[in-house]
């Protein structure tokens, strides 16, 4: 395999600093743009607060300080009320997520079919509890309420995925495939 | 668009359509069993034995028997409009479970005359042969994502009959006279409901359907939108005729992406063919509806909650009165019903209150869709009239238990209880499932057998209402706390006989006290476990310290 020299100017991550940072700033620039995009559709109402929420956390990945007091002062709400509404729902998250992320539903249904041993798997696979990110980045552990696959318990979603009647064996081995990823 | 106009697209989606019609399930549950690929190659194989003139593949939504997907079924398409073709039809033979993708063409080839190796399901089977279809009429067998198919089948006229055969008055009299009662859980009247609202003076009002589907074991809401989303759209106009409010909200949880994306579609195509918008049916009444997406809390199925939840803010729940029909969404008189109650509402109005009375018991009237899961053969969704006995759901329709026996079935989610195998021929109905200390709920039913333990589920249910809790009133945000924690002492055999007496108290205290539905039902799962397991608690208790002496003590 080819190694690319990190001083070489075709190296991905290390072009110059200054340019990696100009563009960094232009990729966020497009994803503040679409929050003010987002805000303008709704006219700026305080009741569009959770939509621009899910906005932001599609785009930025999570709700970072800066973006919450972007929106705050959006849609012209005090801080305070954008932090409560980001905290009191569960699909909010204000920590950064892994680059995949594993939902374990735990359901009545999947519970009574044993998703609980399939959570326990992964928690033990992965080196870290539920609601957390894997030490190396790479997965985000997280639970559902129920995500309505009761007839396929217990249910699983990797990256949006959902599959269903699963065994912790076959859960192991779709996160060894994204561990082994580079 | 008018009458005639709406007609001309039901007979032009007629003529269109193919007369052999091969149905693919594309709902959630599924697709995990990747019925999209099984289409794929149905569509191929079509189009490979040269029947592209005769045959047609619709991906259709829910068919209800999620454990065996994907499921393909044939049907001639003349048995969506005319019930005279459903006897002599084929179909019985054709039903397809368990497709996989690699069986898809010889399913086309059997058209043909050749064999196939996919699993054939029965029809007859009383998994389907005992359901009563209101609601879930047209679930499984038209398109979702084209209007066209469900105007085909008869809809919107309904919406047309009330807003020009009948005054608002007369609707939510005729809805009255269905004896139909709130799907979401309570139970309560909802002509009675619809009345309070139409009664408020005139001004701005407000209709939410409430599709946020919190109980865990419950996925009929999900299913009627993803597989019939025009059928709730529908009812919602009717809702906003009657009462007179002209703004309607959909308020859908972020876990059900595609329900979402279908209703997207769904209000977009109405609003296209002038069924939503503004002058529906060229008349000078408007209706719009928009969604609002949930952010997981479970809280936010209460109504009040639901409302603070649309507004932006935390889903915080506040004391009723006022209750939102006097004064809801930012204080204007608000209708909010579940989905299901919503799907109800074209049958009833397009077949008449009398016909829908006549199904059902005498104080439930209807049918009601159970999401049947667990430890049972037969998976899926079922709608069954109200008055059959769970030993005929469990037993007849899902099949029993695999290798084991029934031990309790809990219905209604974290708000309801366990119902022992003993009271199995206990009809199902409101108010006989709140006698016997459980609840209709929303419809989740999940079947236990001998290996579930009944102090570890009760434990399970108030861990969920532990984290669910929004922390608003004391009873609910340190009583499940507690709850909890004796019920962890009891898995652990750390409890005491004092700590058994503590439980049943506290959870009385909880149930009394707390400001919302959450917290007055979340004790329910206890307490139905410890009135028909108490046993089970007794036998976790910790053993005595010292040994009882065996000899007889003098006296």
């Amino acid at each position: 395999m080819p190694t690319l020299n990190p001083q070489s100017p075709s190296h991905p991550d290390l072009k110059s600093p200054q340019s990696s940072k100009a563009k960094d700033q232009a990729l966020s620039d497009r994803r503040f743009k679409t929050l003010d995009m987002t805000m303008k559709r709704n006219q700026f109402k305080h009741d569009a607060l959770i939509e621009v929420l899910h906005k932001a956390q599609e785009s930025f990945g999570y709700l970072e300080e800066e973006v919450l007091i972007y929106i705050a002062r959006g849609l012209k709400l005090p801080l305070s009320r954008v932090y409560g509404v980001a905290t009191f729902y569960h699909l909010f998250s204000l920590k950064p997520s892994g680059a995949h992320t594993c939902i374990v539903c735990l359901g009545t249904a999947c519970y009574v079919k044993g998703s609980s041993k399939v959570l326990q798997a992964l928690e033990q696979e992965l080196g870290t509890s539920v609601g957390n990110t894997s030490a190396d980045g790479k997965v985000s552990l997280l639970s559902a309420r129920c995500i309505g696959a009761c007839g396929i318990a217990p249910a699983v979603v990797f990256d949006g995925v959902v599959a269903g009647k699963i065994e912790p064996e076959e859960t192991l081995k779709r996160i060894q495939a994204w561990e082994a990823e580079d | 668009m008018d009458l005639a106009n709406l007609i001309d697209v039901a007979t032009a989606e007629q003529m269109r359509q193919k007369p052999l019609r091969v149905n693919c399930c594309t709902s959630t549950g599924c697709r995990a069993a990747r019925s999209l690929e099984v289409m794929q190659n149905l569509e191929a194989a079509v189009e490979a034995e040269g029947l592209t003139d005769r045959v047609e593949v619709v991906g259709v939504g829910c068919m209800g028997f999620c454990g065996l997907g994907p499921l393909v079924q044939v049907e001639p398409s003349a048995t969506l409009y005319d019930e005279s073709h459903r006897s002599t039809a084929l179909v019985e033979d054709l039903f397809y479970e368990g497709v996989k993708p690699a069986e898809a063409t010889s399913i086309i080839g059997a058209l043909n005359g050749g064999v196939t190796t996919a699993l054939k399901g029965d029809l007859q089977h009383p998994f389907f042969a005992r359901q009563k279809k209101v609601v879930r009429e047209y679930s499984g067998r038209i398109d979702p994502e084209r209007i066209e198919e469900y105007i085909a089948v008869g809809g919107y006229r309904a919406l047309y009959k009330a807003l020009f055969e009948m005054t608002p008055e007369e609707v939510v009299a005729e809805i009255t006279k269905s004896g139909l009662r709130g799907r979401g859980g309570g139970g309560y009247p909802t002509g009675l409901k619809w009345a309070t609202v139409a009664k408020m003076p005139a001004g701005q009002k407000y209709v939410i359907c409430n599709g946020d589907e919190g109980d865990p074991g419950a996925f009929m809401d999900r299913s009627v939108l993803e597989s019939d989303p025009h059928l709730i759209l529908e009812g919602m106009a009717i809702a906003g005729y009657a009462v007179g409010a002209n703004h309607g909200f959909i308020y859908v949880r972020a876990e059900y992406p595609l329900a979402i994306q279908r209703l997207q579609k769904a209000i977009q195509q109405a609003k296209k063919y002038g069924l939503l918008g503004t002058q529906i049916f060229d008349s000078h009444w408007d209706f719009k509806i928009d969604i609002r997406i949930g952010a997981g809390a479970f809280v936010c199925g209460e109504e009040t909650a639901l409302i603070q939840s649309v507004e932006g803010g935390r889903g915080n729940p506040r004391p009723r009165p006022p209750y939102p029909a006097q004064s809801g969404l930012w204080q204007c008189p608000t209708l909010i019903n579940n989905v299901e109650t919503f799907g109800n509402i074209t049958p009833i109005v397009r077949n008449g209150s009398d016909w829908y009375a006549g199904i059902g018991t005498e104080k439930s009237k209807g049918t009601k869709i159970f999401a049947l899961t667990g430890k049972i053969r037969n998976n899926g969704l079922i709608e069954v009239p109200m008055g059959i006995t769970l030993r005929e759901i469990v037993e007849e329709m899902g099949g029993g238990v695999p290798d084991g026996t029934v031990k309790a079935v809990q219905t209604g989610g974290p708000s309801g209880g366990c119902i022992p195998a003993t009271l199995l021929d206990t009809p199902v109905a409101y108010d006989s499932l709140v006698e016997i200390g459980s609840m209709m709920g929303s419809g989740g039913m999940v079947v236990m057998d001998e290996s579930t333990s009944m102090v570890e589920v009760a434990h399970f249910y108030m861990e969920f209402c532990r984290e669910e809790s929004c922390g608003k009133c004391i009873p609910c945000r340190a009583g499940t706390v507690q709850l909890h924690e004796l019920l962890t002492r009891f898995l652990k055999k750390q409890a005491t006989k004092a700590d058994l007496e503590k439980l049943e108290s506290l959870c009385q205290m909880v149930k009394e006290t707390s400001l919302c539905g959450l917290g007055m039902s979340a004790p329910n799962p206890v307490l139905s476990t410890l009135r028909y397991f108490h046993e089970e608690y007794e036998a976790l208790l910790q053993a005595p310290i010292y040994a009882v002496p065996a000899y007889a003590v003098p006296d």
